[in-house]
């Protein structure tokens, strides 16, 4: 296999790959090649990273002292609205999907691209222009309604840019749509030759299950956004009590949507994780369909609890309770994974690279960040927390702890392949235990506040609050720079950093048995597939096996 | 590669790996389109539930008439389309293009006559917002059935534009000859979200013209 990879091969001749074939901005601006549109969204994902971000400082940077001074509280309203906004729906919900899926899924399954191409850079323009339409919201002064848009926030008592900003998560979830669909028909139809459902590598199964739900929720957000502004702009009242229309009906078709969002972030990243974790313990994953399988399951039961984020909002206790048990449900596929991944570290020779920790700590995290997610999901408990910063600590292990990290071993791991050159290592496993330190300063001191009853979303809190709060403004500076050392090191290292061969991690799938970084047709000749995934064995052994003809 | 490199676009092996491509992209499509719908029938049933007389009298303010004639014209717009895919299959250029105009006929009859009723609406002030007069003592609920009959219907309506204008651009591809009996995707694909947007309208009809009727 070895000697077919070259990655001992001398440094090679320039050679023509997807980055070099052609030059010029509009070549990337009508490629129709999925691992450039998966680099165009890699990089305007950053941006709204780095933006997203920037509101986050304003907000620690206001919670650093009790007394509301350095933002008023309507501006204070609009940095944690417009953080939360373009964290999801432009970072969070399009980062692994739309940047590394894209990029992955055609080289995994040994197609020559997705289905539809066309709708593919379609949906990176769908994407740019929603993105436009927000940032316009924010010159326009701000939205202060929280992401969640709740009426009559956002339509009768509305003072902010709440149509523009409609207007933008409408047009982006377009875009997520167009993804879902152009996966679910890649891994449907244009499998290699002899890549069995059951020999997908499980980050196309955990892409598959997140394809569904942007399929089937995304269009339910729309309707209610479509609901929201013609409330807003037309003056009708779907949700106006004043009609006799009722709030509530909002939230329960924003949460319809949202609650199976929050899978929509979760689930490429335990899709990461699990090709993570089995290379870096050169074995093979335990519980290969069971962890198949728990993904398509977390993708339907996620469609049943989304009545957990109203358990004061007066639905019905009956409703309650039923949510409140569905709740608890959905955690056991999610603790499958858990367990199963654990159950392939044992016994396995492990190293710890960059994209191992970044797993290592999405394990972690995640198991905190869902475990506090049951503490939220008993009625009796969510009616103390809710809306306090405990909630805010739960969700951020989830997003950030959990899906952010995936995102960051993902990054790490592919890097080679999408680049053609390694990032230096050293400071990759410094910047890992940084961004996981500043992390928890971060947020594990909001654990404690929310369970000290400090409310989200204001901008002034008692006295003996400060030092907690002190202590995550600090964690918060620590991510931001974890956040930083990463974003330098990968520019620097596409010039600079060493060729990395096709297989600089001896990892097994199709990916990597084509060159890095690789041509625009993915392979120059169909690969023929004959083994399952992860067939990682003693590596003796593997250095005789050769079984992938490429 | 492949028998007929014309039509096989390179990311695919041949041709019907392309056309169950192209199917199962345009179900997986419709699919996202009942969500869409099912979000705007939730809203509706939910307060059908609540104030079941004020959505009675809001839809004897509507004419049965015209959307018995609508459905009727609908149905016809089907079968034409139906029959543009047929003739697409049989590789008739000339069939093509003389069902996909009769269906976009029947298309634009379907939008004036709608215009028709939205006219009248808006003269007997029952659009909803700060114009709507209605004397009756649960005026306010009957709005909220006008506005789920105007987003409800106005979505509807966008869908067929959007429908009558990939039939105008199927039309100038049957002209240049691009469909045999080989390859007639497009028309069927287009074909099949057209049956979709009358199925709608089938399910419109009865709930906001109908149910509860006296
Ligand atoms: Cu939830």
């Amino acid at each position: 296999m070895s000697a077919l990879t070259g990655e001992d091969a001398p440094p090679q001749a320039p050679r023509q790959h997807y980055l070099n074939v052609t030059y010029g901005v509009r070549s990337w601006l009508l490629t129709l090649d999925h691992k450039r549109i998966g680099l165009l969204y890699l990089a305007s994902i950053t941006v709204f990273f780095l933006l997203g971000g920037m509101f986050a400082v304003m907000i620690r940077a206001e919670l650093v002292t009790p007394a509301g001074d350095l933002l008023q509280a309507e501006t204070y309203n609009k940095m944690f609205t417009m953080h939360g906004l373009v964290m999801v729906f432009f970072f969070l919900i399009p980062s692994i999907p739309a940047a590394l899926g894209n990029f992955l899924i055609p080289l995994m399954i040994g197609a020559r691209d997705l289905a539809f191409p066309r709708l593919n850079l379609l949906s990176w323009y769908v994407f740019i222009v929603g993105g436009l339409f927000t940032l316009f919201a924010v010159v326009q002064g701000g939205v202060d309604t929280g992401w969640t848009f709740y009426t009559p926030y956002s339509s009768t008592y509305s003072n902010s840019a709440v149509a523009a900003t409609a207007v933008g998560v409408f047009i982006t979830g377009f875009s997520s749509v167009l993804t879902g669909l152009n996966f679910i028909v890649t891994i449907h139809k244009m499998r290699a030759p002899g890549l069995t459902w059951f020999r997908l590598p499980l980050f196309v199964w955990a892409h598959y299950a997140t394809s569904l739900i942007m399929v089937l929720g995304t269009p339910v957000l729309t309707a209610a956004v479509v609901l929201v502004a013609l409330e807003h702009l037309l003056g009708i009242g779907i949700f106006d009590p004043k009609l006799g229309g009722d709030p509530v009906l909002f939230q329960h078709l924003f949460w319809f949507y949202s609650h199976p969002a929050v899978y929509i972030m979760i689930l490429p990243s335990m899709g990461v994780v699990s090709e993570v974790i089995s290379c870096f313990s050169r074995k093979r994953i335990f519980g290969y369909k069971v962890i198949a399988f728990s993904s398509l399951a977390i993708a339907v039961l996620g469609f049943l609890v989304w009545g957990h984020h109203m358990f004061v909002s007066g639905q019905s206790v009956y409703a309650g309770m039923i949510f409140s048990f569905l709740s608890f449900f959905v955690a056991i596929p999610s603790a499958i994974k858990v367990f199963n991944w654990t159950a392939t570290l044992y016994k396995g020779s492990i190293s710890y690279d960059t994209p191992m920790m970044y797993a290592m700590g999405f394990i972690g995290l995640f198991t905190i960040g869902g475990l506090t997610g049951l503490f939220l999901a008993s009625l009796a408990v969510d009616v103390h927390v809710h809306d306090t910063y405990f909630v805010v600590a739960h969700f951020h292990y989830i997003m950030v702890g959990g899906a952010l990290m995936g995102y960051m071993a993902a990054i790490h791991f592919w890097w080679p392949k999408i680049s053609g050159r390694m990032y230096p290592e050293g400071w990759g496993r410094f910047s890992a235990l940084v961004i996981f330190i500043g992390f928890n300063l971060t947020f594990f001191p909001q654990f404690i506040l929310g369970y000290l009853g400090m409310p989200r979303r204001y901008h002034a809190y008692p006295d003996e609050f400060q030092v907690l709060n002190v202590m995550s403004t600090a964690g918060a500076t620590i991510l931001g720079v974890g956040y930083l050392i990463p974003l330098i090191y990968l520019i620097w290292s596409m010039r600079y950093g060493p060729r990395a061969g096709s297989n600089p991690w001896k990892a097994k799938g199709l990916e990597w048995e084509t060159t890095s970084p690789p041509p625009t047709e993915n392979f120059l000749t169909t690969p023929l597939v004959t083994e399952e995934a992860y067939a990682y064995a003693a590596p003796d052994v593997e250095e005789q096996e050769g079984a992938r003809v490429g | 590669m492949s028998a007929r490199p014309g039509a096989v676009a390179h990311q695919f092996d041949d041709a019907r790996q392309q056309r169950e491509a192209a199917e199962l992209g345009m179900w997986t499509f419709l699919l996202t389109e009942l969500m869409l719908f099912g979000g705007f029938f939730v809203g509706y049933t939910a307060y059908r539930h609540a104030y079941p007389e004020a959505f009675i009298e809001g839809s004897s303010h509507l004419d049965v008439l015209m959307g018995g004639i609508n459905t009727g014209v609908l149905i016809m717009s089907s079968l034409t389309m139906a029959l543009a895919v047929r003739e697409a299959q049989l590789g008739r250029r000339k069939g093509i293009i003389i069902n996909l105009i009769l269906t976009i006929v029947f298309g634009g009859v379907f939008l004036g006559i709608k215009a028709v009723e939205y006219s009248h609406k808006i003269h007997e002030h029952l659009v909803p917002g700060p114009n709507f007069v209605l004397d009756s003592p649960i005026s306010n609920n009957v709005q909220l059935f006008f506005s789920f009959y105007f987003a409800m219907t106005g979505t509807h309506a966008f869908h067929m534009i959007i429908g009558i204008g990939l039939m105008i651009w199927l039309i100038f591809k049957a002209r240049s000859g691009a469909f045999n009996g080989e390859y007639y995707a497009p028309v069927e694909m287009v074909g099949l979200y057209w049956h979709f947007v009358d199925i709608v309208w089938i399910f419109l009809y009865p709930l906001l013209y109908l149910l509860g009727r006296h």
